[in-house]
């Protein structure tokens, strides 16, 4: 969290607001106005970009953004001078306000930008776009005016636990609401900003301390927060109305959510690097597909799904315990190589398992398609129903189900995370002799994390291949793996919420960002190396790979140790 | 030859809870520890001196399987002992390191139910569905290790990482969590290297009160006056060879002891240089 460089002695000192600049608060006043009084006016000549921002009066979507950035700020500013003077002992108002300001000067800039390109040039910018331009930039200025101050700890503030609750849920709302909106944009340009506008709030909030007291206050209602999480994700596909193709990309997400976590038990909690991850989800789709009532199923056996569901599972356990227990005894570094070579080995026999060299199992190269859709309990998950009078499709049923699987799986996770086994993989992801010493049986527990881990996958697997109706070799090469790794460590090792965030953000993103699809490896690699410099713990650090990764920061091990007091007294 | 010893120290007379016969350990051309011989009864504090490289921590890592001795047995309440860490700890023989080695980005608290580890038995499929036995089992492994933390003076840090605690916790820390995999015999190396007096002698009452609990105690130390002051006997390794085994009076008034440590130019200060390469 970035706000932690705030001394922790200070806390207990009455928080003193040094006088700055008299002219920014003013300054910041004006540019709220500014943006708010342009947001209404027209942007743009041209009515077919950006979803229509042409009408004077009437703001469209992306205006609207550019108004709630404006609010926030607004309450930053009162905060600070004015009727809410009592939050801005907490709320570090300047470091957020420089935040927003900078993100929609930045996003006004993309907005002119996007309007000349997409039509011919500035000529088709309209005033309300530049008034709104002025307004943000004077916001920006205003907040670098504004003096810094050493505030309250945000982790130390205590609201009635409705207000938490509440404040948990709103969260959780708005994220809902914003990913809907995002899924629901047509073209890219709209998508970016949208990605920009929720940087902006994001960095925003985190800055102010909001954030560092919403994620204290679900800690405190861990319960609450789950819940919360998890009905908002249930109420997603109510928002698509019937959208096929966003229903098909948040399949594709959870999917490689399901499989994430599995991957970060095996990396993130015992600390070994699995670089063929992929295969086990390959050898549960496989199976699921080989047992299926496809035309193109090479196995007669076709038993019932849940059957086939324990068997593919199984198999990638085994296969995993074929893999690791040779190597496992042997380093890490021998284990990614083996791993590496496991994922390939897995593809190619896919590829090669087509009757001309040895059995036919897999159909080559073509793959098993035609796969039909799952039967569960006399319910066909192909066909369509509607529910409150919203259509949902094949898509959400399959979108249902996965959710399910995810929090299976997340539940597998945080309770072996707090067991004794957790502590063991950790222990010996933290010094594996001392652990050896101590009487933990390193290789077991190596093994059954891997093992573990691929059955997890394998799970994942059978759903995926009646999901996609088809499966392919070609859908498991080595990227795939290296996208989940790349999951893992953009999100935050070892964190549930870190590993769903990073997920998201990689399978969301290039669906909806098609046209860099040159480009999208170049992207993320630069991406990963961003986050490597900046924030190598990911985007939600766990507190101890926080520490384990800003050693020199004194102040950050004090507070964060703090932290874990509260948390600890508060349970 | 100890047998005379123990006949002057009554309080040491319980039965021999490890006996390590002709422990020789070969790395190369380098005689590390050779033909080392130790026996240690019931409720005794055993001392392990000698110059540095002497072959001590070489001796320890023999002991509980962390390395393969080159040749000797080591028998634990009479039965040998295979050169497995974990068939040590569970047999009863547990460690701490020379250079602290703790689960650093853990905290107190997880450290000593790490230790636990070997006395529980909750498998994957327990832990995720959560059951009743499976709850008493985690409440019981943290309520023992909240106890250990407490028995070394460390109850109110519960929480702390262990990177963040002071030294002096740092070491008391590891006594907890060998403590916590329930040993009939400690090996403690070097306790109180780079410790203040005051901490130094809280170490020693801490071990005192160790082998009250009906422990026996191994240590490793360069200070004198402390090795001196706590064991009923000593046992001084020059070159990887026992030079003299006896109680401390003897081992102190020993000429080729004195002459041991004076000819290698070393004090009977804390001496914290290490041997490159002679850890684990
Ligand atoms: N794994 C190893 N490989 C090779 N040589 C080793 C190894 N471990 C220890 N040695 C050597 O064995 C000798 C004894 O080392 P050891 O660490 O046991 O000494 P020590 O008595 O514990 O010394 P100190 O008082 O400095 O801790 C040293 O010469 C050391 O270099
Ligand atoms: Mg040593």
């Amino acid at each position: 969290m970035t706000d932690i460089e705030t001394p922790v002695d200070d806390i207990s000192q009455a928080p003193v607001a040094k006088p700055g600049k008299p002219i920014a608060w003013p300054l910041g006043l004006a540019g709220v106005v500014l943006v708010i009084v342009g947001s209404f006016l027209s942007w743009s000549y041209d009515a077919s970009i950006l979803n229509d921002l042409s009408i004077n009066f009437y703001p469209g979507g992306l205006q609207i953004l550019a108004i709630i950035v404006a609010l926030l700020s607004l309450v930053l500013l009162l905060a600070e001078k004015g009727p809410l003077v009592k939050l801005g002992s907490w709320l570090d108002v300047t470091l957020a306000l420089r935040a927003l300001g900078d993100g929609l000067t930045l996003y006004m800039v993309l907005v002119v930008v996007a309007i000349s390109v997409e039509s011919d040039g500035l000529i088709n910018v309209n005033p309300g776009g530049y008034v709104t331009l002025v307004g943000a930039a004077l916001i920006a200025v205003s907040a670098y005016l504004l003096p810094l101050r050493h505030l309250r700890d945000m982790s130390e503030a205590r609201m009635p636990a409705w207000f938490e609750i509440l404040s948990i849920a709103v969260l959780m709302a708005a994220l809902l609401f914003v990913a809907a909106y995002a899924l629901g944009l047509p073209d890219a340009w709209s998508f970016i900003l949208c990605l920009v506008f929720v940087f902006t709030a994001a960095i925003g909030l985190f800055r102010s301390g909001a954030m560092t007291f919403v994620s204290h206050a679900g800690q405190r209602h861990r319960k609450v927060l789950t819940l919360a999480a998890f009905a908002a994700a249930f109420l997603f596909p109510f928002t698509q109305n019937g959208s096929d193709a966003n229903m098909s990309i948040a399949g594709s997400v959870l999917v490689f959510s399901a499989t994430a976590m599995g991957l970060n038990i095996v990396v993130g909690l015992a600390g070994l690097l699995d670089l063929g991850y992929i295969a086990f989800l390959g050898s549960g789709a496989y199976v699921a597909a080989t047992l299926s009532n496809s035309a193109f199923a090479t196995i007669g056996w076709k038993p019932p799904f849940l059957v086939v569901v324990l068997v593919g599972a199984c198999v990638a356990a085994v296969l995993g315990l074929i893999i690791g227990s040779p190597t496992l005894r042997v380093s890490g570094d021998y284990l990614a190589i083996v791993t590496l070579g496991f994922g390939e080995i897995f593809r190619f026999s896919m590829f090669n398992l087509d009757g001309n060299n040895g059995p036919n199992l897999t159909n080559g190269p073509n793959g098993i398609p035609g796969i039909p859709d799952l039967e569960l309990f006399g319910f066909n998950f192909g066909s369509e129903h509607t529910l409150a009078g919203i259509e949902l499709g094949r898509f959400s049923n399959y979108y249902f189900l996965l959710l399910i699987l995810v929090g299976g799986v997340i539940l597998a996770f945080s309770r072996l995370n707090n067991s004794r086994i957790g502590r063991g993989w950790v222990a010996i992801r933290e010094d594996e002799k001392a652990a050896e010493a101590m009487g933990v049986n390193v290789f077991g527990l190596k093994l059954l994390a891997f093992s573990i881990g691929a059955f997890l996958a394998g799970l994942a697997g059978t759903i995926k291949a009646h999901q996609d109706g088809a499966v392919s070799p070609d859908q498991y090469i080595f990227l795939e793996s290296a996208f989940l790794l790349a999951a893992i460590v953009l999100g935050g090792m070892g964190t549930i919420a870190g590993v769903l965030l990073g997920a998201t953000i990689l399978k969301m993103l290039p669906e909806k960002l098609r046209f860099f699809s040159e480009y999208r490896l170049l992207l993320f690699g630069l991406l990963l190396v961003l986050m490597m410099r900046f924030r190598p713990e990911g985007l939600v650090a766990s507190r101890r790979r926080q520490l384990e990764f800003h050693e020199e920061d004194e102040a950050l091990a004090v507070a964060v140790e703090e932290e874990h007091l509260v948390i600890e007294e508060a349970k | 030859m100890t047998v005379v010893e123990d006949a002057a120290r009554p309080q040491a007379a319980g039965e021999t809870v490890l006996e390590a016969t002709g422990v020789t350990m070969r790395f190369g051309g380098l005689l590390a520890v050779n033909d080392v011989n130790l026996t240690v009864r019931e409720g005794e504090i055993v001392g392990l001196i000698g110059p540095n490289g002497a072959g001590k921590t070489t001796f320890f890592n023999c002991l509980t399987g962390l390395y393969k001795p080159t040749s000797g047995q080591v028998r634990f309440s009479g039965t040998p002992l295979p050169p497995k860490p974990r068939a040590v700890v569970r047999a009863g023989m547990a460690r701490t390191f020379q250079n602290i080695r703790l689960f650093a980005n853990m905290t107190a608290l997880e450290n000593v139910m790490v230790g636990r580890y070997c006395r529980t038995s909750a498998g994957a499929l327990t832990s995720v569905l959560h059951g009743p036995k499976f709850r008493r089992e985690e409440e019981a492994t943290r309520a023992r290790a909240q106890e250990l933390l407490e028995f070394v003076g460390l109850g109110r840090s519960a929480e702390h990482l262990a990177r963040n605690m002071p030294y002096g916790d740092q070491r008391r820390l590891e006594i907890a969590r060998a403590l916590a995999t329930d040993p009939k015999l400690i090996l403690l190396d070097e306790p109180t290297a780079g410790m203040n007096p005051q901490e130094t002698r809280q170490a020693s009452d801490l071990i005192f009160k160790i082998r009250d609990s009906g422990l026996s105690v191994v240590v490793i130390e360069h200070d004198m006056r402390f090795i001196f002051n706590l064991c009923d006997r000593v046992l001084c390794l020059v070159r990887g060879e026992a030079l003299i085994e006896g109680t401390p009076e003897e081992v102190q008034s020993d000429p080729r002891v004195i002459e041991a440590y004076i000819g290698t130019g070393e004090d009977d200060d804390e001496v914290e240089d290490d041997v490159p390469g002679g850890e684990v």
